[in-house]
């Protein structure tokens, strides 16, 4: 069976004809071509996939595109400014080399822009209860840690 | 000229794209007209294959192709190959038994492919694969390698009727006997080093694509070492010329050891892409993963350590049984043999070592290197050993290892390696002071009044990196060199494109390459870029594993940065009219010596390629040269790690309240990613020692086939982290450099372990010490 969905991602609107079974995630990574949003498992665990709807962070492997009608998706590809230039999370994470293969990276940096909204100045502990959701292989979250502290302070509480 | 690169925290060159979603892995390619790979794999640890039908499936929307293991034996698709041959204690050659790219009859363990189903789009190729039967006799399944010996357990190769693939040894055993009988202390640990599933979080992605117009392949995948996978997949499997087959791995997403090999859905897409004259795509779910990544370590392990009075050590002994899994993954035989039994020196004068390895076959997933590869094993018995031997005489932990470290080098062990360089006691005084070992008795009462019991461990940890030179390994049973290739393209106007055959899955390459290259021409690091990962650019590769990179990699790279400049001071020596012998170079300055005469490299590279003023009786134009580098000996990294958990008496709850670790990586190029290599390291030791844990029931079902199974740390898991490094360059490289991405892996365990048993005044517990794990040896305790 196949359904039309239509929303805004990245403040563009997007419409396709899509499997009624198709999740999220693929509509974006297989429709769209925005393959910044990436499928680590098969489970929910990882939080590779996750990305905003209408404001927080989701898992989009944990949704169908259905679901999703009319929301505005804020994915990876869309957070920097139109120039080019980071915004202060992803510049946080730059800086504090909060990332190695940056597979983990997309979604740890959504997640960390949802999470930063509601805790402008987060302690230690907080951003690492805030990243039970988000696996990384790579850095041990040590530097991922330093990177959502850093980015938060320079955020102000504002995306 | 600019400020010193080398040593600098130079931020990434590769983050941007990775931070604004551009990253470019294998998943995220899309070629024209690709069709979708789903595999048919088996549920079954061990059974024959009675029948396959396919006709449901074949009629399923979308299908193109289904092609099974009788069509791979049909178009003579070889087998997966060994790249390392060992030979056993009766100097017979090990046992290989073939190793499929689909089954030929019967299957292995579960998850073993059966047939590959080829449609439009991925759900279709999936649905169809749901409707392939095939008919199994089940057969009786072995998992645990401790009972893969035993009398009447099941046969998985009908070469290797008792599931052994060679029987290994390495020491003097009479010797090591001799100092045994000798004695006055012998401490004695029987231990597993658990079995783990290495999970990068990119899952593994091939693409293979076929071009009738070239008669040629391309295949991206997500792989360690593309060259190594062109190599042994045309020559050995598929019978293609090499220069028909161009193997691309773009952007990585960790390997861990888990990308190197040569896996049999990267045959089968590329095969099958010639079959049907149209790429084919396939990535593996995270499910697929757990059943079909090589996993790692599985040792079952007795270890003892003689001491004399004074807690000198004498000798160690120990035999270790190795799950190899079903059948030979690409370099499963070397890890617990050749980069295992070679460690057991550690930092230490132990005088004699017999160590003998029992390598077999079971009804799980191969397994191979995963991140230290060996080397966590080696240290996991050299350290709680020697934890173990310090508690049971009474002697200080850091005091019976500062009576028993190596001071002088070079060192040659009794386990095969020599050791160029170290200098333990510097670590070990670091780490002691960094981790205010001082004030633990303090911390240990505090826990204490709040109902906590606090535990200290420490691991003094060697590793072997590099691994090198390409003879002797040979003549130990490599069937590949070792040696790493690069390139210096040096462009008219003065800017530099490096190709290296190392591959960066998350290392930085990119980065710490071109501070190298930088700082050696006087160029901004933004004039360097760093290409990697494309057979097709880059002139050869053996790979990015054992922290191999910078040292042989990055050599490679300094040994073509020196013919650049000789042929620099040539042509320097042309435009100044003076003499080469005259020509002084340093950092992007070609100076004649003694005046302030000077050509910038600039300079140089423009008049390399415009060359109207050009010494043409002598030198081609053009500033382009590359280099191979086949290294004299491996490198040691060493270090010490401090741990100390807090243990709560109620749940069984281990908390890591600090982890302290000074390593001595020799030269470190850029601190920050130093840093980071050593975190990622640690976590994922401390993912062994406390939440990793691999499961097979007697059955030979996996039990831990999924994230919500198999416990990866998460960031509430582990504590940040306290490190530093000493520098003893390496002696035989220019650029003085170890290598640091695995270390953290090979020592964590044994510390976090020391201390947990510390904390719980226990012998020994196994890894992982789960909270229930934990808890219960506490009820035990009690009762």
């Amino acid at each position: 069976m196949s359904v039309k969905v239509s929303m805004k991602v990245n403040g563009k609107p997007v419409s396709a004809e899509v499997e009624a079974r198709t999740l999220l995630v693929a509509f974006i990574r297989e429709n769209l071509r925005l393959t910044g949003t990436h499928v680590g498992c098969d489970t929910a665990q990882c939080g590779a996939c996750t990305v905003h709807m209408n404001g927080k962070a989701i898992k989009s492997c944990s949704i169908v595109a259905m679901q999703a009608e009319g929301a505005e998706i804020l994915t990876i590809e869309g957070v920097a400014k139109a120039d080019g230039t980071l915004h202060p999370m992803q510049q946080a994470f730059k800086d504090n080399h909060g990332l190695q293969c940056g597979f983990c990276t997309p979604g740890m940096v959504m997640n960390a822009l949802d999470f930063a909204q509601s805790n402008p100045n987060p302690s230690e502990k907080e951003v690492r209860e805030s990243l039970e959701g988000n696996l990384c292989r790579c850095t041990g979250y040590h530097n991922i840690v330093k990177s959502i502290m850093a980015g938060a302070r320079a955020m102000g509480g504002k995306i | 000229m600019n400020a010193p690169l080398i040593g600098a925290r130079i931020a990434r060159k590769e983050d941007y794209r990775f931070l604004t979603g551009a990253g470019q892995y294998t998943d995220d390619v899309s070629l024209p007209n690709q069709a979708y790979a789903a595999f048919v794999r088996s549920p079954h640890a061990h059974a024959n294959i009675k029948s396959i039908k396919t006709d449901k499936a074949k009629a399923s929307p979308g299908v193109i192709g289904i092609f099974t293991g009788t069509d791979l034996a049909n178009a003579k698709v070889g087998g997966l190959p060994c790249g390392w041959l060992i030979t056993d204690v009766h100097g017979q050659p090990m046992k290989e038994p073939p190793h499929p790219c689909l089954a030929q009859g019967k299957v292995r363990h579960v998850g073993d492919q059966v047939a590959v189903v080829v449609a439009t789009t991925l759900n279709q190729a999936r649905d169809a694969a749901e409707k392939v039967e095939v008919d199994y006799e089940v057969l009786p399944a072995v998992a645990d390698p401790g009972k893969a010996r035993t009398k009447g357990a099941p046969v998985l190769h009908d070469s290797a009727p008792d599931n052994t693939c060679y029987v290994w040894a390495l020491g003097d055993k009479a010797k090591v006997d001799e100092a045994f009988a000798k004695a006055a202390h012998v401490t004695k640990l029987d231990f597993i080093n658990n079995r783990l599933i290495p999970n990068a979080i990119e899952p593994r992605a091939a693409i293979g694509s076929y071009s009738r117009a070239d008669d040629a392949y391309t295949l991206y995948v997500a792989s360690q070492n593309p060259h190594v996978e062109r190599l042994l997949m045309t020559a050995f499997v598929l019978g293609l010329p090499e220069h028909k087959v161009r193997v691309v791995a773009p952007d990585v997403g960790g390997g861990f050891g888990s990308k190197i090999y040569l896996y049999a859905e990267d045959v089968v897409v590329t095969w099958a892409s010639k079959q049907l004259n149209r790429p084919v795509k396939w990535t593996s779910d995270r499910s697929e993963a757990f059943l079909s990544d090589a996993h790692g370590r599985d040792h079952v392990t007795t270890a003892e350590l003689a001491l004399d009075k004074d807690g000198k050590f004498l000798g160690m002994r120990v035999r270790t049984t190795a799950n190899l899994g079903a059948y030979l993954s690409t370099f499963a035989s070397c890890i617990p043999t050749i980069l295992y039994a070679t460690l057991l020196a550690g930092q230490y004068t132990t005088p004699v070592i017999y160590c003998e390895v029992t390598a077999v076959f079971t009804n799980t997933t191969p397994v191979d290197a995963y991140r230290g590869a060996g080397r966590p094993e080696a240290t996991y018995v050299v350290e709680r050993l020697v934890e173990t031997a310090a508690r049971e005489l009474k002697i200080g932990p850091a005091e019976l290892r500062r009576r028993n470290f190596i001071r002088q080098f070079p060192y040659q062990t009794p386990v095969a390696l020599q050791y160029d360089t170290g200098n333990y006691e510097a670590t070990l005084d670091a780490a002691l002071t960094l981790g205010e070992v001082s004030g633990f008795a303090a911390r240990r009462e505090e826990s204490r009044k709040r109902g906590k019991l606090r535990g200290i461990g420490y691991a003094a940890y060697i590793e072997a990196c590099g691994i090198a030179p390409s003879a002797v390994a040979g003549s130990l049973g490599a069937r590949a060199g070792l040696f790493e290739a690069g390139e210096i393209r040096v462009h008219p106007t003065g800017s530099v494109t490096v190709f290296t055959g190392s591959h960066s899955h998350g290392q930085g390459h990119e980065t710490t390459f071109a501070q190298v290259v930088a700082d050696r021409l006087g160029l901004p690091i933004e004039n360097v870029d760093i290409v990697h990962g494309d057979t097709s650019k880059i002139l050869f590769g053996m790979g990015t594993y054992g922290s191999r990179s910078l040292a042989v990699g990055g050599t490679a790279i300094v040994k073509a940065l020196d013919k650049i400049i000789a042929k620099g001071k040539k042509i320097a020596a042309h435009l100044l009219e003076a003499s080469e012998a005259d020509i002084e170079y340093d950092r992007g300055e070609f100076k004649v010596a003694g005046t302030d005469r000077k050509k910038m490299f600039g300079e140089i590279a423009f008049a390399a390629y415009v060359p109207h003023n050009y010494p043409h009786d002598k030198l081609e134009p053009g500033l382009n040269e590359n280099a191979f580098y086949d290294p004299s000996n491996f490198t040691f990294p060493a270090g010490t790690y401090v741990c100390e958990v807090e243990v709560d008496r109620e749940t069984g709850q281990v908390t890591i309240d600090r982890f302290t670790a000074v390593d001595d990586f020799g030269k470190v190029i850029n601190p920050m990613i130093v840093e980071g290599q050593v975190h990622g390291g640690l976590t994922q030791g401390i993912g062994q020692a406390l939440t990793e844990g691999c499961r097979y029931d007697a059955t030979g079902q996996l039990v831990t086939g999924s994230l919500m199974d198999y416990c990866l740390p998460r960031a509430g898991d582990v504590p940040s982290y306290r490190v530093d490094t000493r520098e003893t360059p390496c002696t035989h490289n220019p650029l003085g450099v170890k290598g640091c991405g695995e270390a953290g892996a090979i020592g964590a365990p044994a510390a976090v372990m020391n201390a947990i048993t510390d904390a719980l005044g226990v012998k020994d517990l196994p890894m992982p010490a789960t909270a229930h794990a934990v808890w219960r040896t506490l009820q035990k305790q009690a009762a």
